[in-house]
């Protein structure tokens, strides 16, 4: 694959083929990427349609099909309307600001080995640091709007996820102190001890795979967090103002941003791209075969289907008390865990800890 | 890989212990329901009582570096830290007196104040820059949020509006004075600095730049004119209670942050920085002196009183030997002392609401009260240098040093300007004990105020009569240093 | 060589022209937008020095977090810039003098030749697999654990001072307790009384349950 793009650009200049090479491991990325958006969507109405026992889009297309399709156009072909008031910068910039980081943090995510764009020392801190940048979009969106109900939910959609990236920052130190390493490709590599699902990290770190996988949800805004939403309190939050295209980005980079957490609690927590059952007797060589990409993408959509399982399920929390989970409950708890993790690693718990890094 | 051993812990086991006792101290303040909080009182003074005892048994005056040489502990570490101990002893219980008396009674006044006792600690043994400015910022965090505690008074969130401000001004000076010389000399650790800097050439601006910040730095911090605007708001707008911790035991640590960067650190560049703190002890000393008389607040004019002893102590400090020091200590300890005492005497004054802080609020005190008047009249006579108070000794001893160094005239200056100040001491003392009493409250006060006040006016009654124990102290503090090191 | 220079310069542009938008602008919410931007292009450039844990950690924490709660502050209150504003035509030489002079005074103090660069030689460039994280960790936990542990005792302090400052109950208002809603259990929230039943006084007594016969006897 890399060796046939090498040959289609060797007429290039180095600096050029470089760039190149990047635009085009780019493109690989984010076209499945957005398919996946859009049919993610489309997988929302059918399997909360499902769960409600009603059956969802199925006019568009067979069964629905191009329901996507068809909802990009229609967004596509709206008019933007801007508020006269609104601050009109900002108003178009914030969509951007949302959706940019949603897409720029999956430069260091992996899907195989040695399948990701950008192999950094610090992979997970950069995600970290590049997903704490979408709040921007929603503060400002709720801002620029000049409307009390955009201000209202950007107010709670800033607090909260400002909030929950602590835990969530916690949970992840669990995951750097197990692993010993900020990469993500070595955080996967320290989960591979030979027993299958069982040596990955959510087992000795459950609480905080529990709780990353929370404060994910509650970092995207999903329900039962999606008080930044309220569309029965305060209409739709932060984007009642927003139309068209600017309306569909905003929803672009929520979704982006689902995908990405699943593929962070995939890698983070159940092994990635490794096989359940690497090392077991009978079953591990009976799924050798099964390129690793298979595995990381089963185990994503494991995780979506969580997020729209809950959405089905739970009714929407109360403001204050989603600020109790976040500030008395999950913080301390990921502050216990983590001593305990600590101690599980200086006292080389097997299987997972002692082999080596840790 | 240099992992921190034993050696290390043992050497900053009193930081260690009384930062772990102050976590304490906070959670039992926490779960305590007592409106008095006696316990987190009690807690508080057990700390430094147990800091207290962890000094004198490993009191010595050998040098140890530890962790990595940005700690110290040396003879001026051990006694600063003995000073502070005492001093926030007394300061905690004046002020649990007074948060009684105006019924504001809250567990943070003594959780920050250990914390920031924990800072004057750091200070006192920092021997490399990072470690001397997170101190100072431990320090005067606490401090700020201790200004601001009484949070429904506007005068007391300006005080800490100002205070914070210039605050944070004076840490980026300092910050940027250490940026330049540790792109100089290569080095935070202050002993390697002062090796460089005695390497370098004395005339290197970079080194001098970098010393002018600091000095600013330092200046801000000790309230030295021209960097003093905001002690006198703040003096006046924070609770008294607080007025009196932060105006008398940080000078300590103010003292220790001189004698680290400046001598420990800066020490070859002697000649730069005696001019500089000359310039900021002659106006320290006509300003303070000349706009205390002006003065209607008791607490403003102690603030402008506290400038021109600022002033005084870097006399002391410009001289550059081990004498002047020795002096220069001496005059802090002093200093705190005496101010401890007569912002104790302004707390037993103060009813619930009422900050009895106006010249005309302590006329006629002696109808009222005979004994405060008296110590009140020993805290001021002290402060004006009268002999045989303590405070005469600390000038004397300053200007000794000074006069030895051969800048004459910059203590008759000294000398001059205490003449001037005189003024506004006497003057107190004249509303005190011949002006007819406008206020008839009676004066009350729980007995261990009234003992302490008490003893805090004999102690300097008695020092003044006998200097020589604590005029000793300072001195063998420094002599003792010079023979380790030399 | 020659793409990191330009990347260099090209980042301390963005990061000049920044923060001078921080003070020149009007709209403060854009100043504080100005300031995530000189965050950003700083954070590029501890990233050019091989600095990534740094650079990473100030987007997270500055531009992630501290500058997100300033915007809060900065949208929620009225900010006249008129009032802010007073005064400063009649400031403006006074502090026009004050910046040239200390320009001046920098220009002639700072400079390369002054800090005796030639002594210390190129910074070694590092491998692939140097881990700026690691050093650092290495660094803080080791040599300079005192000053670590030191600043963690600082955020305490934030935190004890911010919540003494903040943290108040007003007599007389009511509180919800989420910790106590959330604990609650069915058996607490309907108490299910048994008694026996009484007929009522001026109502006729039902002779027989709805449904089974379908005329009232009214």
């Amino acid at each position: 694959m890399i060796e046939l793009a090498y040959t289609v650009t060797a007429w290039m200049p180095g600096w050029m083929q470089a760039i190149a090479i990047i635009l085009m491991k780019i493109s690989l990325l984010m076209m499945p990427l957005l398919l996946g958006v859009a049919y993610l969507t489309f997988a929302e109405r059918k399997i909360i349609g499902y769960m409600q026992v009603r059956v969802g889009p199925n006019r568009v297309g067979p069964r629905g099909w191009l329901q996507p399709i068809a909802d990009s156009l229609k967004l596509m072909f709206k008019e933007i309307v801007i508020p006269s008031s609104a601050n009109r910068f900002l108003f178009l910039l914030s969509p951007l600001l949302a959706f940019a980081p949603a897409l720029a943090a999956w430069a260091v995510i992996p899907f195989d080995d040695h399948l990701v764009i950008a192999d950094i020392n610090a992979g997970l801190l950069y995600v970290l640091a590049i997903t704490s940048l979408g709040v921007y979009g929603i503060i400002l969106a709720g801002w620029a709007s000049n409307s009390k109900y955009a201000f209202l939910g950007a107010i709670r959609s800033g607090a909260q996820m400002v909030s929950y990236e602590i835990a969530m920052g916690f949970a992840l130190v669990g995951v750097i102190m197990a692993a010993g390493s900020l990469n993500l490709g070595q955080i996967v590599q320290a989960q591979a001890t030979g027993l299958g699902l069982f040596s990955w990290f959510w087992l000795p770190l459950l609480p905080l795979f529990v709780i990353y996988f929370i404060s994910g949800v509650a970092e995207t805004n999903r329900a039962p967090f999606d008080v930044a939403e309220g569309e029965s309190e305060i209409v739709a939050g932060f984007h009642v103002d927003y139309s068209g295209m600017a309306f569909a980005v905003f929803f672009l980079a929520e979704y982006a941003n689902m995908i990405l957490i699943a593929a962070l609690a995939s890698l983070l927590f159940l092994g990635g791209w490794l096989s359940p059952f690497d090392g077991l007797p009978v079953l591990g060589p009976l799924f050798d075969w099964v390129p690793g990409i298979v595995w990381m993408l089963a185990k994503m959509s494991f995780f979506l289907l969580l997020f729209l399982w809950l959405r089905a399920t739970f009714p929407r929390y109360r403001y204050d008390q989603i600020m109790r989970l976040g500030w008395k409950v999950f913080i301390p708890l990921t502050l216990v865990w983590i001593m305990v993790t600590g101690v599980l690693v200086v006292g080389e718990v097997g299987p997972w800890f002692g082999h080596g890094e840790g | 890989m240099n992992l921190p051993g034993t050696q290390d812990y043992l050497a900053a086991l009193p930081e260690i212990v009384v930062a772990t006792l102050a976590c304490i101290v906070l959670l039992i303040d926490l779960w305590s329901n007592d409106r008095e909080r006696l316990l987190t009182w009690l807690a508080t003074q057990f700390t430094l009582l147990v800091g207290i005892v962890l000094i004198i048994v490993q009191l010595s005056t050998d040098v140890t570096y530890a962790f990595a040489g940005t700690y110290v502990k040396d003879i001026l570490s051990d006694v600063l830290k003995l000073f502070i101990f005492i001093g926030a002893g007394v300061a905690f219980l004046y002020m649990r007196e007074y948060l009684r008396i105006h019924n504001e009674m809250k567990g943070e006044y003594f959780t920050l104040g250990l914390f920031a006792v924990l800072g004057m600690m750091v200070l006192a043994s920092a021997s490399h820059m990072i470690t001397l400015y997170l101190g100072l910022e431990l320090l005067s965090l606490s401090l700020y949020a201790l200004v601001a505690m009484r949070r429904d008074s506007a005068q007391s969130a300006e005080a800490a509006m100002k205070y914070f401000m210039l605050g944070a001004i004076a840490s980026g000076m300092l910050l940027y004075g250490m940026s330049m010389i540790y792109g100089a000399t290569g080095s935070l650790d202050l002993r390697e600095v002062a090796d460089a800097v005695a390497q370098a050439r004395s005339d290197d601006l970079i080194l001098i730049f970098g010393l002018v910040f600091i000095v600013a730095g330092i200046a801000f911090k000790l309230g030295a004119v021209p960097f003093h605007m905001w002690a006198p708001d703040v003096y006046q707008g924070a609770p008294t209670a607080v007025t009196l911790f932060l105006a008398t035991v940080p000078k300590l640590a103010a003292f220790a942050m001189l004698m680290r960067l400046l001598v420990d650190g800066l020490g070859p560049l002697h000649d730069q920085w005696q001019g500089m703190l000359i310039i900021l002890a002659v106006l320290s000393m006509a300003i303070g002196n000349l706009v205390a008389i002006a003065q209607e607040n008791i607490r403003r004019m102690l603030a402008y009183s506290t400038i021109s002893h600022v002033g005084f102590l870097l006399l002391g400090v410009l001289s550059g030997t081990d004498q002047g020091y020795a002096a220069a200590l001496f005059y802090t300890v002093v200093y705190m002392i005496m101010g401890l005492g007569a912002f104790g005497v302004l707390v037993m004054l103060g009813r619930a609401g009422f900050e009895a802080d106006r010249l005309s609020d302590i006329k006629g005190l002696n109808q009222r009260s005979p004994w405060l008047a008296g110590v009140m009249l020993v805290m001021m006579f002290s402060m004006a240098g009268v002999p045989p108070f303590l405070g005469f000794w600390a000038k004397f001893a300053v200007l000794q040093e000074v006069v030895a160094v051969g800048l004459v005239w910059l203590a008759v200056a000294a000398v001059v300007f205490s003449i001037i100040g005189a003024f506004y001491y006497l003057r107190i003392v004249k509303l005190i004990y011949f002006d007819e009493a406008e206020e008839q409250a009676p004066i009350r006060g729980s007995s261990p105020m009234r003992v302490m006040v008490s003893s805090n006016g004999l102690v300097v009654l008695l020092f003044g009569l006998f200097p020589a124990p604590l005029l000793g102290i300072c001195i063998a503090v420094f002599t003792r240093i010079e023979l380790v090191i030399g | 060589m020659g793409i990191e220079k330009f990347l260099f310069y090209f980042f301390a542009a963005i990061l000049l022209v920044a923060a001078t938008l921080v003070i020149t602008v009007r709209n403060p919410v854009r100043a504080a937008l100005s300031l995530v931007l000189a965050f950003f292009a700083s954070a590029a450039l501890w990233m050019l020095l091989e600095a990534e844990f740094l650079a990473l950690v100030l987007v997270l924490v500055y531009v992630g977090a501290v500058m997100v709660l300033f915007l809060f502050v900065v949208m929620m209150i009225d900010i006249d810039l008129a009032q802010v504003k007073e005064g400063f035509s009649r400031m403006l030489p006074a502090g026009i003098a004050v910046a040239v002079g200390l320009v001046v005074v920098m220009a002639v103090v700072v400079g390369p030749e002054h800090f005796g660069l030639e002594g210390f030689g190129e910074v070694p460039r590092h491998g692939a697999d140097y881990n700026n994280t690691r050093e650092l960790g290495m660094a803080l936990f080791t040599t300079f654990v005192y000053p670590f542990e030191l600043a963690a005792l600082i955020l305490l302090v934030a935190i004890v001072a911010a919540i003494a400052l903040t943290l108040r109950r007003r007599p007389g208002t009511r509180h919800q307790n989420p910790a106590e809603q959330v604990a609650v259990n069915a058996a607490e929230r309907v108490r299910v009384v048994k008694m026996a039943a009484e007929p009522r006084d001026d109502a006729p007594v039902p002779t027989a349950e709805p449904g089974e016969s379908k005329e009232e006897p009214r």
